[in-house]
């Protein structure tokens, strides 16, 4: 496989470090050479919480370069188009959770909210697949993270990378009540 | 599941994918460092993390949080003093704070040796500042090694260690925020614990210890001996390495993050330059560096920060009076920023415009997306005192902010804080500010952490001068920004329960004799207090007291039974005044489009600080809320 780079954004609070924990142990599971980071420390107060993931035979820093990422995943619909616009290659996949976390000018009625339309419109404009989830029946909002994971494996969003290798790694990451959650919302849906 | 206090006492050799602060561990377990001591900040917290992971009884080394860093490196001296190895890390101004004994330390007989493992934040990814803790090293003859990567900072600190130990005296670690905090697969080697010899070495034989006069020159002598030393030592140990491209022509020399971001850079390139890495970047090793110029055309230097090694590459090749073309700094915006492979393509394009390809056009962005600050959680007692604050004072009153999660207070709506420093900095800034100032109040902020890491001399000051100011102490019992480490009112160490230390004794002990104290989230009664404290004629204190909501929530989530509370809105009582968005602006409300206020139910813990601010008592009491009847 060539270069595979995937950025992954949200709000701080929303779980980017699990989800992307997951990907980066379910890519070595699946013997991909893989590198990531994520940005810690102060993002995490309901800032933007950002992760790079890069996976090749010959990739040396984790970090993306602007508009090089092949699949971007969000879980938060403002951090989708944000994220977009700077990682996005033209061509690539969008995955977003539709949710919406205010940002502060959204709030302070500076700035308006961000619409499912001008995600859409913007894809198409740039040739992006646009992949849109929510799960509304979720027991704990901590589990929009693998809600999207669960669609990343149904819809092989990331080649080389299986159910079987998504799963060791949600085992090697989680145990009893949480890890059974996840995997019956993993199981139901990634099918 | 996989545990990471298991991995790092592993004993047989292993690879498994870790962080640069995790492989920083199993370095430290596999070296035998015996005491290690920190104070937090980022980018290192995680290595405390890293370290908590393994139950104490099974930890090989002493760990402790001091309360600041400079505390944190005498701890670790001392211990070496005693034959231990042993290290300290911070974050990169950290180093600022421990200066005043840490650029002692090269002058002394270390007998267990000590690393110096220093975060610094090239970027200000989370600082005040990028500061280059070279520029330290160069002042206190100690010398740096820098890793570029999690697989490095393992092998590094181990030389480190070593360096230290053989040599008796400090060495500095210096990792940056992305070698920090990268993660990749690392090979671990084998590790047999052995037992450890307790006997206190210490022994003035080994000094002196004590630097006066007649003792600095031999000190000074035998640190610089050391440095020569361990510039040799770094060629034969193979700390420095060439990617060779066979290109004559062209060739640069980088060390740490930016040597993998040339080595994704250059990939596109028709014709790569040849790369000389630094492992040692103080001193820096002459002989490759001369070397390297002998046989190259032209050569870049490609260093983050300041331009220091740029002047150590120049200063050699004049002494030998080479000919090669020195490119190093071009202009003021490459001392700015991370090196990251962005950074390095543009430095690159502007030093050999032909090397890389061009990139495509960016696409243009249409959409104008409003930025999201980091802000105060939902319930942050921050908040509740922030708004209590900003009601009883005038437009001109002049508020001073100190770090931590407070310091957040400075963006709209509260605009509270509106001067920052660094830790412990508002009270003597505060005080500067009442000087001659009779008719715009002074109110400074701080945290509990930092009240016992620097506020305790700018308090003792504020009484002694007779400073007429008021500070809000916002006690929420955790450092909380960096991430919830305990302090000394929190009721327990890092190891251990203890007694806290009382905040409120410490203050009555310096003699400050106007304190006031309530729970922030009493509105009234804060604001009561504050006028009160404001009227008082000397230095007065309202402790505002909060238990840190982010931590408290979470360890409510890990209790069995644990039932998630919300807040709602009354639609029919609410007038759409908005003051719960607009002033108290916790980030729970969320304006929908018909106008209307509403609960974000993935935000709200119910924790009902907003109540009493809502004018026409909309805000009904927090109920147990299932997912079904979200209101957002
Ligand atoms: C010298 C120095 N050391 C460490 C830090 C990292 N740091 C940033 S915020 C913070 C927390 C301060 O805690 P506290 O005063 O209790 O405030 P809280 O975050 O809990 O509101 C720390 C330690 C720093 N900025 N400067």
């Amino acid at each position: 496989m060539d270069k595979f780079n995937i950025y992954l954004t949200g709000v701080g609070g929303q779980g980017i470090g699990l989800i992307s924990e997951i990907l980066l142990r379910a890519a070595d599971n699946a013997g991909l050479n893989v590198k990531s980071v994520d940005t810690h420390g102060l993002a995490q107060r309901g800032g933007v919480v950002v992760s790079h993931i890069r996976m090749g035979e010959t990739i040396y820093t984790p970090l993306i370069p602007a508009g090089e990422s092949d699949l971007v995943v969000a879980l938060e619909r403002h951090e989708a188009l944000r994220g977009m616009n700077g990682a996005l290659k033209n061509g690539g996949v969008l995955i977003y959770y539709n949710t919406v976390w205010q940002p502060l000018d959204v709030r302070l009625k500076n700035a308006d909210e961000i619409t499912e339309d001008v995600i859409s419109q913007e894809c198409q404009r740039r040739d992006i697949r646009e992949i849109r989830v929510v799960e509304p029946a979720l027991k704990d909002i901590r589990m929009q993270n693998v809600a999207v994971l669960a669609d990343i494996a149904k819809f092989e969003l990331i080649p080389g990378i299986n159910n079987e290798n998504y799963i060791e790694a949600m085992k090697d990451l989680m145990e009893g009540k949480k890890l059974e959650d996840n995997m019956k919302l993993f199981n139901g849906k990634s099918a | 599941m996989k545990t990471m206090g298991r991995m790092l006492l592993t004993k047989e050799p292993f690879s498994e994918i870790v962080m640069g602060n995790t492989a920083l561990v199993r370095a430290m377990i596999e070296s035998g460092t015996r005491v290690v001591t920190s104070y937090p900040g980022s980018p290192t917290p995680e290595i405390a993390t890293a370290i908590q992971s393994i139950p104490g009884e099974k930890r090989p080394f002493y760990f402790e949080f001091s309360t600041n860093e400079k505390v944190a490196t005498e701890v670790a001296f001392g211990a070496a003093l005693n034959g231990h190895l042993s290290a300290v890390f911070f974050k990169s101004v950290g180093l600022n704070v421990a200066s005043d004994t840490f650029v002692q330390l090269s002058l002394m007989n270390i007998i267990g040796g000590m690393v110096v493992v220093l975060g610094d934040d090239p970027g200000a990814n989370s600082s005040q500042n990028e500061q280059d803790n070279r520029h330290f090293a160069y002042m206190s003859y100690t010398p740096v090694i820098e890793p570029s990567s999690p697989a490095e900072v393992y092998t590094f600190y181990k030389e480190a260690a070593r360096l230290a130990q053989e040599k008796k005296m400090p060495v500095i670690l210096r990792l940056t925020t992305h070698v920090c905090h990268a993660k990749e697969k690392v090979a671990f080697s084998g590790w047999e614990p052995s037992p450890f010899d307790n006997t206190p070495m210490f022994d003035v034989k080994n000094g002196p210890y004590i630097s006066l006069t007649s003792e600095v020159f031999p000190k000074k002598r035998r640190a610089l001996k050391n440095l020569q030393i361990i510039e040799e030592d770094s060629i034969r140990c193979g700390l420095h390495r060439t990617e060779d491209h066979k290109n004559r022509k062209m060739g640069i020399i980088t060390m740490g993050l930016p040597f993998q971001s040339v080595m994704d850079v250059i990939e596109k390139a028709a014709d790569k330059p040849d790369i000389l890495k630094l492992g040692l970047v103080y001193p820096v090793p002459k002989e490759p560096i001369a070397d390297f110029l002998r046989s190259h055309e032209e050569v870049k230097v490609l260093e983050e920060l300041d331009d220091i090694l740029e002047k150590e590459v120049k200063s050699i090749a004049y002494d030998l009076k080479l000919s090669t073309a020195i490119y190093g700094k071009m202009d003021s915006e490459d001392r700015i920023g991370e090196y990251t492979p962005d950074k390095v393509y543009q430095l690159l394009k502007k030093t050999w415009p032909h090397m890389l390809p061009d990139k495509g056009e960016k696409a243009e962005d249409l959409t104008l997306i409003p930025q999201r600050p980091a802000q105060m959680c939902p319930g942050c007692g921050h908040r509740s005192a922030f708004y209590a604050v900003k009601k009883v004072l005038e437009e001109t009153d002049i508020t001073v902010a100190d770090i931590g999660c407070h310091s957040l207070g400075f963006l709209p709506p509260y605009k509270m804080g509106e001067i920052l420093m660094c830790m412990g900095a508002s009270t003597g800034m505060g005080s500067g500010l009442s000087i001659f100032n009779t008719s715009r109040k002074v109110i400074v902020f701080m945290g509990d952490s930092t009240f016992f890491h620097a506020g305790l001399p700018g308090i003792v000051n504020a009484v002694f001068n007779k400073h007429n100011i008021t500070m809000v102490l916002m006690e929420n019992g955790t450092t909380a920004m960096t991430g919830h480490q305990d302090h000394a009112a929190s009721g327990k160490n890092f190891n251990e329960p203890v007694e806290a230390i009382p905040i409120r004794g410490v203050l009555e002990g310096l003699g400050v004799n106007k304190i006031y104290e309530t729970d922030t989230y009493n509105q009234k009664k804060l604001k009561e207090l504050l006028v009160q404290a404001l009227g008082d004629e000397e230095f007065s204190v309202v402790i505002a007291k909060h238990p840190c909501m982010l931590k408290f929530t979470r360890e409510q989530q890990r209790q069995p039974g644990y039932i998630r509370k919300r807040v709602d809105i009354d639609q029919n009582k609410c007038k759409r005044i908005s003051e719960c968005i607009q002033t108290f602006a916790c980030p729970t409300f969320t304006r929908l489009e018909d106008g209307s206020i509403r609960i974000n139910p993935d935000l709200c813990i119910g924790d009902g600080s907003c109540i009493q601010t809502c004018p026409t008592s909309a805000v009904t009491s927090p109920g147990a809320k299932g997912q079904e009847d979200n209101n957002g």
